[in-house]
């Protein structure tokens, strides 16, 4: 497996999903090209003699701040642990790659004050196949969910209150 | 010393941010967070409502703990509602 990168970033300001992605897919152009200055379909290629590229695939989740008809939304603040915070996106990563041969991990969440349709967390995972990516990009948000120390304050229409952690996401994690 | 700190809507409802025990008298040391909890529950009736009768998790030296772990001088816990990341 050629070198793996982790990527962790828990940021205050907004962050482009789309830019992340890019940067991962860049990452990858960049490994697969070291070396060689042409690209061709015959004769040697000196791209990657040395290491394998085996990032063939790469999935990526956004999730947003959700403002529905049902459940208005005007603002969200993220609070978090610092420090903790880290250690326990970095634990769930170990947990992925322990199960899974994973290329690059990037794991970026906001913290501070969002609003409607603004990207909370962003989970882009490579690998060789697309099998290993999809699985470990689920896993990575299902255990996010329950174990990373984030927590959501909405402020709505009719007041402000704590979200409460959802059974669905402790039955999520336990199918793993 | 064990530093306390609390998180969100216990911080809020507590009106508190960061707990200091003291550890100079082992004998009414906390040993565990189980009995931390304990302690905590005894500075009144709001706080006897957050920690013996809410889901409150803990982490230890900011690795996620469980009511079981042993605590010692010079660690930091903290408590906190379950997660709402992600």
């Amino acid at each position: 497996m050629s070198t793996a990168n982790t990527r962790i970033r828990i940021l205050e300001d907004a962050f482009d999903p789309a830019a992340m992605s890019a940067e991962m897919t860049a990452s990858n152009i960049t490994r697969s090209t070291t070396g060689s200055t042409t690209r061709s379909t015959t004769g040697s290629h000196t791209g990657s003699t040395t290491e394998n590229n085996t990032h063939g695939a790469l999935v990526t989740f956004t999730g947003m701040v959700r403002d529905l008809v049902e459940n208005p939304v005007n603002a969200m603040l993220l609070e978090h642990y610092p420090g903790m915070t880290e250690r326990a996106l970095e634990a769930i990563i170990n947990k992925a790659r322990e199960r899974w041969a994973l290329g690059d991990i990037n794991i970026t969440h906001r913290v501070g004050m969002l609003y409607p349709g603004e990207p909370i967390v962003f989970v882009g995972v490579s690998s060789a196949h697309r099998r290993e990516a999809f699985e470990a990009c689920q896993f990575l948000m299902d255990y996010l969910k329950i174990e990373a120390p984030f927590w959501k304050k909405e402020f709505t229409p009719d007041g402000e209150h704590w979200v409460e952690a959802k059974s669905s996401d402790a039955d999520a994690a336990r199918r793993w | 010393m064990i530093k306390v700190l609390l998180f969100a809507q216990i911080r809020e409802r507590l009106d508190c941010a960061q707990v200091d025990i003291s550890t100079d008298k082992p004998s009414t040391t906390p040993a565990t967070i189980a009995e931390l909890k304990t302690l905590l529950a005894q500075r009144g009736d709001l706080w006897h409502l957050m920690f013996a009768e809410q889901k409150v998790l803990s982490a230890i030296n900011k690795v996620m703990s469980s009511d079981e772990s042993p605590i010692q001088a010079g660690d930091e816990v903290a408590f906190f509602p379950p997660v709402t990341g992600g």
